[in-house]
């Protein structure tokens, strides 16, 4: 029941980087991907910067044949599965394909898909919607597209938490794997920079309207106004400790040791978030006490009530200032499902450098008593990461990494 | 044996049966629910016929700023969790809230919400930078389907683990699975699951229209679901929501729960095979059904009925055939199956949840609902689909399964908890 699931594979597209080199290369500096929008004129909206990827091209990776079928979102989740599998030096037919699995996560499905069909659907008449339309927007689409790319039919699944769901997807994953399933992949991917999806996350009510790249998305910073939107994630494999270890598995990057997740009271009830809680359960499920955790890897939603509920929560656990704080997410914007699994990478890699990467552009402000990571990287043994994840609607989570002797 | 998991309180909201009693009436009557679009003119379509369900939300509690926010799928699952929850009795208020959990199953989340405001948004698609300023600040809900389970959490006060299970048709297995899955590893003590959908929409109908996945059988819409008879030519889309209150058997008895079933049993597979196809043999849901009877400890031969996927394509009635006999041997023949989709239609994410309502209620009472509309056997499907009425059968033990579009295949095995075990 408690065997420890460890990660052995990584595979990461982000705005600053293609590749799990090219994104530590730029996350360690702290290299920002902010920009204005290029996908499509943003001129008429409110909100006009976006974390984006730029040098991808589908066609390079992919097999013609799934290109009208996929959304962005789906052609980056198979080829960051592709990375992560060469990354763990398994092909899918080592592993029967009963024991292997895909979990993930997805917020908004492949929603520029879903853009284009309903165009057509309203400006031309229902027989011009395409036949991919009944899955190639759905949420269960990159779960079922992975599956079926590298013959994996054990037990998979799909979960959709908002923005919390990465480590959503990441714990159900380490439950299947405790069940008996030798390969897992989890994590998450979307991609919803497409007017569509910008008006929908503009009705949200909490992008930023700054039209400075690096005063825009500015977590636990006295001039915060919300957060930038961007896309990508990460998928990572994982697999039961010994396995990895009796197959000599060439990275063993970290243990996803502990785990909890809440949702907060109706807004309104008067009673405290349930951030606190999620913390405290994913402590206790990896058997460690606030005082060994070496770093927090913060949401920073980056509007400050809800940045004053993350830095109460982590001061309540930790004690003010009582330890290392960071959201490098203020390089790419927020990733929405991908968000928090390139945070857990984030964390096994800032084990394996001995190096805390920095929050960007945020000048921390006073009213928070965190010790948040600014300006440059910082040097430091990390031995276990905290990774939050919050999602609108009150979804809080929480996923303890630990490094593996 | 660890913790085990009971369903304790039941919500259903089915067409032509909304509410428990009378979703059971309509399936041991062998009814109908099946007809003619009303939603929205079906004539551009080449599917007309749908399942739909005559739904008045203010009649069910809720209150306008609530309507206005929700998706209607949301509503659906906010009024069966309730139900649910006043069926169980449970008083919340006596738990730890952050141990009370919530999973809600949703295939295609708020599809009709989401149409509806991008007709308004790009003004019938004629802009390609759809207007902001036309969007309701609800769209944000719309646009991530978790609200659903969040807006269940609020109605009940669950404050514990909270999630949208999106799995495709299987999502409504998938989601109690989940459900069942966290009490039995200790994170929750109660559940709050289930599914909801609806679907029915223009977009909808036109991405199955596109794949000839539904019934053109547009002259005959009562008699249009059609699960295993030879003339069927694909399904009847419906609506509708199920959720289930799940307590650990022992807490469960001491408080003198009334108890409808242990959930003994779950597994999922996929069949890496394609997106929307099934392979003939079966394999992949024979192997989840397998797995769903190891975890209960129990033979084929204990399964009394089994409540099929059965949407009524060929494709799919020959591979569950197939799955069943691959998986109970000679006992799939013995055994009664039905497809309750026959007569509340497939309502995407929220039919496996309804099936497994109808699945406990066929252990409450005894009677297995019958396959509506079976009149004209497929040579290919030999099994025992108890054709067009209800049959009394003891039932303690049932099989409900799942297959859908990503290649998902799932099982559940539900059985009275005193039952002897392999």
């Amino acid at each position: 029941m408690t065997a420890k699931v460890v990660i052995t594979g990584i595979g990461v597209a982000t705005p600053n980087g293609l590749g799990v080199d090219d994104f530590w290369a730029a996350t360690r500096i702290g290299k920002n991907a902010i920009g204005p929008v290029t996908r499509f004129d943003a001129a008429q909206y409110p909100s006009r910067l976006a974390g984006e990827i730029h040098s991808f091209t589908a066609e390079d990776h992919l097999p013609s044949r799934l290109i009208p079928q996929t959304d962005r979102m789906t052609r980056l989740a198979l080829v960051a599965a592709d990375c992560a599998f060469e990354d763990a030096g398994v092909k899918p037919g080592d592993i029967p394909e009963f024991d292997m699995g895909v979990v993930t996560a997805s917020t908004s499905g492949g929603f520029e898909f879903g853009q284009n069909e309903l165009k057509k659907l309203w400006s031309q008449g229902s027989q011009y919607v395409s036949a991919y339309q009944s899955f190639a927007w759905f949420y269960a689409v990159n779960s079922g597209q992975i599956s079926i790319r590298n013959g994996m039919r054990g037990p998979s699944g799909v979960v959709v938490s908002d923005q919390a769901g990465g480590l959503d997807a990441i714990a159900q994953a380490r439950r299947q794997i405790r069940k008996g399933s030798k390969l897992i992949f989890s994590g998450g991917f979307d991609a919803s920079i497409c007017p569509w999806g910008w008006v929908a996350q503009v009705a949200g009510g909490r992008m930023t309207t700054s039209d400075q790249p690096e005063r825009a998305y500015l977590p636990f910073d006295a001039d915060a106004s919300g957060y930038v939107p961007g896309e990508g994630g990460a998928l990572m494999i994982l697999e039961d400790a010994e396995a990895a270890r009796a197959r000599g598995a060439a990275n063993v990057y970290g243990e996803i040791a502990g785990y909890g997740a809440t949702i907060d009271p109706k807004p309104g009830s008067g009673r405290e978030s349930g951030l606190r809680r999620a913390i405290e359960t994913a402590l206790a499920d990896a058997e460690l006490a606030p005082g060994q955790i070496d770093v927090v890897f913060a949401d920073a939603a980056g509007s400050p009530d809800l940045d004053r509920i993350e830095a109460d929560a982590l001061t309540a656990v930790f004690g003010p200032a009582g330890v290392p704080v960071t959201a490098p997410k203020t390089m790419t914007g927020r990733l929405y499902s991908g968000a928090a699994p390139v945070d857990v990478v984030s964390a096994v890699l800032a084990m394996r450098e001995g190096l805390i990467p920095p929050t960007t552009n945020v000048t921390l402000a006073p009213e928070y008593d965190i010790d948040l990571v600014t300006g440059q990287a910082r040097t430091a043994s990390v031995r276990a990461a905290l990774v939050i994840a919050r999602g609108q609607g009150g979804f809080n989570s929480a996923v303890v990494v630990r490094a593996v002797d | 044996m660890g913790r085990r998991v009971v369903i304790t309180g039941i919500g259903v909201l089915a067409p032509g049966g909304i509410g428990t009693k009378n979703f059971w009436s309509l399936l041991s009557e062998g009814r109908t629910a099946t007809r003619g679009i009303t939603f929205f003119d079906p004539s551009p379509f080449r599917s007309k016929v749908a399942a739909e369900a005559d739904f008045d939300p203010e009649l069910h509690g809720l209150t306008p700023q609530e309507i206005r926010r929700m998706d209607r799928a949301a509503q659906f699952g906010v009024v069966t969790a309730r139900e649910a929850l006043a069926d169980s009795g449970l008083d919340l208020a006596g738990f730890d809230p952050h141990r009370t959990g919530v999973t809600i199953g949703s295939a295609v989340g708020a599809t009709t919400g989401l149409d509806n405001e991008y007709r308004v948004v790009s003004n019938d698609g004629r802009l390609d930078l759809v207007d902001h300023t036309y969007a309701p600040s609800h769209l944000y809900n719309h646009f991530v389907p978790s609200s659903f389970a969040a807006e269940v959490a609020w109605a009940t006060g669950a404050e514990g683990p909270a999630t949208v299970v999106s799995t495709g048709c299987t999502s409504g297995i998938d989601s109690v699975g989940h459900a069942v899955e966290l009490i039995r590893e200790g994170t929750a003590d109660i559940m709050i699951t289930g599914a909801t959908d609806a679907p029915i929409s223009p977009i909808t109908m036109a991405c199955f229209d596109a794949i000839k996945a539904t019934t053109p059988r547009n002259d005959d819409p009562e008699h249009a679901s059609r699960p295993f008879d030879g003339t069927r030519n694909g399904f009847v889309l419906g609506e509708g929501s199920a959720c289930f209150i799940l307590e650990e058997l022992e807490s469960a008895k001491k408080r003198g729960a009334r108890i409808y079933a242990e959930i003994a049993g779950y597994a999922s597979r996929c069949n890496a095979f394609h997106m929307t196809g099934l392979r003939p043999d079966g394999r992949e849901m024979a192997e989840a059904i397998t797995v769903a009877l190891a975890e209960a400890r129990m033979n084929p031969e204990s399964i009394d009925y089994i409540n099929a996927h059965g949407s009524g394509t060929k494709q799919n009635d020959r591979h569950e055939t197939a799955a069943f006999k691959l998986s109970l041997g000679d006992h799939a023949y013995r055994t009664p199956v039905s497809s309750i989709k026959s007569m509340v239609g497939h309502s995407l994410g929220a039919i496996g949840s309804i099936e497994i309502a109808a699945s406990v209620l066929a252990m409450e009472n005894n009677v297995v609902p019958p396959t509506a509309n079976l009149h004209t056997p497929d040579p290919e499907c030999d099994l025992d689909y108890v054709p067009l009425t209800a049959r009394d059968h003891r039932t303690d033990a049932v099989l409900t399964v799942g297959s859908g579009f990503g290649g998902f295949q799932s099982a559940m095995v539900l059985a009275r908890p005193e039952r002897s075990m392999a």
